[in-house]
């Protein structure tokens, strides 16, 4: 019988021959993210009796959250996963300014085709841009995994996004996505796999293609999944870290919905507060007054968005009582930007540039708005207290609208400087 | 455990983990028995301060959408929340919930009937919630989860398998 890419995956693992939506498989992912969270997983792990972890080498632990620390209790914490790290001989360990876990996870060739990457992380889906299976889980459950090396999942329904044609000029893949997303809401895809087909989904670069995954979070996705692609295969060439064997679903699964879209009907999208499917056209929206920009984060801190937000702000400055913060999502995307002159273009427009990780984005530091500001970001989202205080509002959209916003000093599109 | 008993609080749909528990503690309250203080604080400032052991939250759709934060969770498991009861939960909420062993109940037709501030009662075995407007029932957890659940959740459950494998 046919099977979805998610039934595929998780019958393989489970040593089935196949599964059914809705049945619990026991499963040994192939990869395990943590982040700043590793401490206080390490404290549950010590709680269950664990002593050493079931498997150093499937561990990936990335400091991103809250880096450098920005207070004596986040560098405690920092501190405690470093012990933990060389304690349990966890070679894929990345500290302070490497990069946000998602993006070093696809970088250093960890997330591969075909196997199973399980986070204590809501955008987990975002490694399914490499054709893994990639799904969010809570602290504990991590734990566990580290004790006895499975868990428990539920085989979920899948969701076939199929977009056809080729996106406009100025229009991006998160325009795509927060189209989407506004469409179906917030519960959309609520525990299924959202597979990505189509033409103008294959046309991106992986840059765009991961935008698309990291954002099924915000629909409810479990995970996320677009078939990998010579684009991929390239990408991985001198990265994997092993063998792999990518997966892709029949063509007559049974899928529990199953949605098209012309992406030449798409138009550049905002998200306005205080939800990420609360989303309207940008013609609708231009014209509010921002405090802040925020460039950056997993959704749209790569070399391309740069690119792309650097091509806005060339020769431009930041408007007078606005000002914007630009985080590269990685230090690879750092060097780049830096070699490229998007850097140099940032600082001259009067932008902040600060090193890589999440920076404001979840409200811990580096650019935190005020009492009533409001931020444009290129962030997933946007729930009131999202950024610190909940007196403040977040409108998110693609790289060139939050930089075209940031000149103007009001929501704005790049066509109107 | 399996007679849950208490005062409804009512919210909306699309509630998200960073009004239950906002971003800006995640990584500076570590301590679970400090969490409930924050409960809600960005959605209801009553409600830290008013919930009592064994108080159910009704909420709409989605509950529990956003972050992975588990400390969403812990914030109302170590306030002695006695259950959940939404039209549908957000995934990780929802496995966050089962492995704290703090009942998360998908019921959308008793959240329409449930009023804010009535007494409920929920029988977890049977599966049956009853408040003023009657009786509504909900399927049980699948087996193998059950078994989480009913070792206190996944700390003691784990404890014990690993305790088994050595």
């Amino acid at each position: 019988m046919a099977q979805t890419f998610a039934e595929k995956v998780l019958a393989r693992k489970a040593g089935l021959d196949r599964v059914s939506p809705g049945q619990i498989v026991e499963i040994k992912p192939d990869v395990v993210l943590s982040h700043d969270n590793t401490a206080p997983i390490y404290g549950l792990f010590q709680r269950m009796g664990g002593e050493k972890v079931h498997d150093p080498d499937m561990h990936a632990v990335i400091l991103d959250h809250a880096t450098p620390a920005p207070s004596t209790k986040h560098a405690e914490n920092h501190r405690i996963i470093r012990d933990f790290v060389r304690e349990q001989g966890i070679r894929n360990f990345f500290d302070i300014g490497k990069g946000i876990c998602h993006q070093l996870l696809v970088e250093s060739g960890l997330a591969l085709p075909g196997e199973v990457v399980l986070g204590s992380d809501s955008h987990t889906p975002h490694a399914g841009v490499m054709g893994a299976f990639a799904a969010g889980i809570g602290r504990t459950e991590m734990a566990s995994i580290w004790a006895v090396g499975e868990l428990w999942l539920r085989v979920p329904e899948s969701l076939k996004i199929t977009v056809t044609g080729q996106l406009g000029e100025g229009v991006t893949s998160k325009d795509l996505a927060l189209a989407v997303i506004g469409d179906l809401k917030a519960d959309g895809a609520l525990y299924m796999s959202v597979e990505w087909h189509g033409e103008a989904v294959q046309e991106l670069p992986l840059s765009q293609r991961a935008t698309l995954t990291n954002l099924m979070a915000e629909m409810g996705a479990k995970n996320s999944y677009i078939p990998p692609d010579q684009k991929v295969f390239d990408y991985l060439k001198d990265r994997a870290q092993r063998e792999y064997e990518a997966v892709y679903p029949d063509p007559d699964g049974a899928y529990a919905g199953e949605v098209e879209y012309d992406a030449r009907d798409i138009e550049p999208m905002v998200a306005c507060p205080h939800t990420v499917d609360n989303v309207k056209p940008l013609s609708e929206v231009r014209g509010v007054r921002i405090d802040q920009a925020f460039l950056g984060t997993c959704t749209n801190g790569r070399l391309d968005d740069l690119a792309a937000a650097a091509a806005v702000l060339k020769g431009r400055k930041i408007a007078e009582g606005s000002r914007m913060i630009v985080i590269p999502a990685s230090e690879e995307v750092y060097l780049a930007a830096l070699q490229a002159g998007y850097l140099e273009t940032f600082l001259k427009a009067g932008a902040v540039v600060e090193s890589p990780g999440c920076g404001p984005c979840m409200g811990n530091h580096m650019g935190v708005p005020a009492v009533g500001e409001v931020s444009i970001s290129t962030a997933n989202r946007n729930f009131q207290g999202r950024m610190g205080t909940k007196e403040s509002e977040v409108y998110l959209a693609s790289p060139v609208v939050v930089a075209a916003s940031a000149v103007a000093g009001v929501i704005e599109s790049p066509a109107n400087l | 455990m399996s007679e849950i008993k208490g005062r409804v609080w009512k919210y909306g749909d699309n509630v998200n983990t960073d009004v239950i528990f906002p971003g800006k503690y995640t990584y500076t309250v570590s301590d679970p028995g400090e969490m409930p203080q924050y409960a809600l604080e960005d959605l209801d400032p009553d409600f830290a301060r008013g919930v009592k052991p064994g108080d159910i939250i009704v909420g709409g759709t989605n509950w529990g959408c956003g972050s992975s934060r588990e400390q969403a969770v812990v914030c109302l498991s170590e306030a002695k929340l006695g259950a959940i009861i939404a039209k549908s939960f957000a995934r990780i909420y929802y496995r966050n919930c089962l492995n704290n062993a703090l009942p998360a109940i998908p019921c959308p037709e008793a959240v329409d009937a449930i009023q804010k501030d009535e007494q409920v009662s929920i029988d977890l075995e049977a599966g049956i919630i009853t408040c003023q407007a009657g009786e509504f029932t909900f399927p049980p957890l699948p087996e193998a989860v059950m078994e989480i659940f009913n070792a206190g959740g996944l700390i003691p459950y784990t404890k014990n398998r690993l305790a088994e494998m050595k």
